[in-house]
């Protein structure tokens, strides 16, 4: 007994020992792993790096009907502060700056005061008409009932990249998880490697339990790169506890890796688990909240944008990062998660072509 | 405990897919010690059998029974006894030969050592090298050492040697010789006659799915009556001209058996001194010209051509 013992984990070790040996013998797989989600988070981080507070800019019309006075004067209460830029311009001007987007609202002087044009849907042109309605007024002698204390905060955790990198890694223990899993099961059942395995004594939860177990390990130092980049870079602190961090990322990893196990538990050749892949990872990739948050989908929508996996996964490493969330109050996004791993397995053992 | 007598012992096999018959009631028996070729043309049924054999595939019906046990019951203990090396394996590309003997040396209870697996099949020069830089007959022996690697009581080639150079398939024949002379059993699927009558001490010819000869390679060749085979080329190469000559060259002295074929005439022949000049004679007098005759001692080859009507490489 204590033979077959030894015999089952030396096998264990040597086929998570190829599994290793082939991942980093294999330089496009260490570039999407590693490589890539540094390059994203790089880029997406430059892109929608936080700025100062932007003045709004407004046209300021000059009507053939209106004395030219009135216009001068309303682009000097305009240009006296920071919050607006005024520019002067003739009416088709302003029409083409309003309508490509070069200014946010345009003043029209009229004989009775001042009429706004401006699109209501922009958040920009809302911004912009209020600010610039504020000024005109005050000047035109309105006065404020009261004047309110001025509280401003910078919070940490409220910038894109804060929101990104937790996003990132959740969309990378996805697609690591799948390809990587899947992707590799597949093409040993093309060239038969699969068959030949099961002609040896080999156990099939020895060979499944390998390649988890390698799936854990590769996340383990999937994470550090990207977490030690967003911190050094773009100073991204992690909120909560370094440890709920990663098994939630192992809870996640492993549910993505079960998932590209049932994936690929009929495909004969890598392109049809490449198109079950995609299949599978296209919604999530757009609806989960990977690169914005999942709440701008409709109401209708959101019961199952929720129930996904990368949801849940994306929702839990966000509230630890950002909001320093306890393993228990992310509590459902985890039961989630471990709810389409065990649903999964159950489903590929029973699915799972060996020959 | 007892050993069983036969090594592999296979009753009224049959495999059914959707629109084909690949193995059609084959019976099989193969002695412990023995090496047993299976021997037929591409799509004869031969990997199909051998894949039930080593219990990979399911048979429609029929008995298998391998070292005495039954897949069913037995096949943890099977997969300890068995060596296997599947007609077409791609071994992983990036890793080295002494990797792959690593893990395949894991999976099983027992075995050789990885060291002495590497020197069985000559690849110690490659130990270090990666799957994918091997050559073809390289690739071939590693396959072999994989399924020897666990020490089988019985080996299971299925056509170790298609496609591979000369000396590759002479140093493979060796390590099979060699396997044998220490006990082991064999099957092996071959479409090369000389292969079989190096290698093999019984033979099964399998045409559609079914056993259509038996017997050691000299019995078959005995069977078809002669030793020698004669090959005439005519003048013409008309169906009908070419059928006549066979029918009239079938009751010449010292001819066993005369069949027209694309463009040709054969004969099996007893005694060549006798037949040769009757047939000369008996062309000489239909008035047909001989453009080309050839003698040879008889195959297993011409067994089969003589079965079936068909070449075994078609």
């Amino acid at each position: 007994m204590s033979e077959s013992r030894t015999t089952r984990l030396s096998a264990i070790r040597q086929i998570a020992l190829m599994r290793l040996r082939l991942f980093y013998r294999e330089p496009g797989a260490m570039f999407w792993t590693f490589g890539f989600p540094l390059v994203l988070s790089f880029v997406l981080g430059i892109a929608f790096r936080s700025r100062g507070p932007e003045p709004v800019v407004v046209a300021v019309e000059a009507p053939a009907d209106v004395p030219l006075a009135r216009a001068e004067q309303a682009h000097a209460i305009l240009s006296a502060g920071t919050d607006v830029v005024a520019r002067r311009m003739s009416p088709p001007d302003a029409e083409i700056a309003l309508r490509t987007g070069k200014v946010s609202l345009v003043v029209v002087p009229t004989s009775t005061g001042y009429a706004y044009r401006f699109d209501p849907t922009r958040p920009d042109s809302r911004l912009a008409r209020a600010v610039t309605d504020n000024l005109l007024q005050r000047a035109d002698g309105r006065t404020d009932t009261f004047q309110p204390e001025l509280r401003t905060v910078t919070a940490r955790g409220a910038r894109y990249i804060d929101f990104l990198v937790p996003g990132l890694i959740g969309f990378g223990l996805m697609s690591t998880g799948l390809w990587g899993i899947g992707f590799s099961l597949a093409e040993m059942r093309t060239k038969k490697l699969l068959k030949r395995l099961m002609a040896t004594p080999m156990r099939r939860t020895d060979f499944l339990f390998a390649f988890l177990v390698v799936r854990a390990v590769l996340l383990l130092t999937e994470l550090p790169p990207l977490l030690l980049f967003a911190h050094f870079v773009f100073d991204v602190r992690i909120a909560g506890s370094l440890v709920s961090l990663v098994l939630i990322a192992l809870l996640g990893g492993l549910t993505f890796a079960v998932m590209g196990l049932l994936l690929a538990s009929r495909a004969e050749n890598p392109q049809v688990v490449s198109g079950l892949i995609n299949v599978a990872s296209f919604p999530m990739y757009l609806c989960s909240g990977v690169f914005f948050s999942s709440s701008k989908f409709p109401d209708v929508m959101q019961p199952f944008i929720r129930a996904l996996p990368l949801t849940a996964l994306n929702d839990a490493l966000r509230a630890v990062m950002i909001e320093g969330a306890s393993l228990v109050s992310v509590g459902r996004e985890l039961a989630i998660c471990a709810a389409w791993g065990l649903g999964c397995f159950a489903l590929a053992l029973r699915l799972f072509k060996w020959r | 405990m007892h050993e069983p007598e036969l090594a592999v012992r296979c009753r009224g096999l049959v495999k059914r897919y959707a629109d084909v018959t690949a193995v059609d009631g084959l019976d099989l028996d193969v002695r412990r010690g023995e090496c047993f070729g299976l021997l037929g043309p591409n799509g004869a049924g031969k990997t199909t059998t051998v894949e039930i054999l080593e219990g990979l595939l399911e048979p429609t019906s029929g008995e298998v029974e391998i070292l005495g046990r039954r897949w069913k019951t037995d096949e943890a203990w099977l997969r300890q006894q068995l060596g296997v090396s599947l007609q077409e394996t791609f071994l992983p590309e990036r890793l080295t030969v002494r990797e792959i003997l690593a893990l395949f040396r894991s999976l099983f209870e027992r075995g050789r050592d990885v060291d002495s697996a590497i020197d069985l099949v000559a690849l110690r020069e490659k130990e270090h090298a990666r799957y994918a830089a091997l050559s073809g007959g390289q690739r071939q022996r590693l396959a072999v050492a994989c399924a020897l690697v666990g020490e089988p009581k019985l080996l299971f080639l299925d056509e170790p040697t298609t496609g591979l150079d000369p000396q590759s398939r002479r140093m493979l024949w060796e390590v099979v010789l060699a396997f044998k002379k220490q006990g082991g059993s064999v099957v092996l699927t071959t479409h090369y006659m000389d292969e079989a009558e190096r290698l093999c001490d019984r033979v099964g010819v399998v045409d559609h799915g079914k056993m259509i000869a038996l017997g050691t390679p000299k019995e078959l060749i005995d069977s078809l009556g002669g030793s020698q085979i004669v090959e005439i080329t005519l003048a013409t190469d008309a169906e009908e001209t070419l059928a006549a000559v066979a029918a009239a060259l079938r009751s010449a002295p010292g001819v066993q058996h005369a069949r027209a074929q694309v463009g040709r005439v054969v004969l099996t022949v007893t005694e060549l001194h006798v037949a040769l000049p009757a047939v000369l004679a008996e062309l000489r007098t239909r008035g047909q010209d001989l453009t080309n005759l050839s003698t040879h001692h008889a195959t297993l080859e011409d067994v089969f051509v003589t079965l079936t009507g068909r070449a075994l490489r078609e």
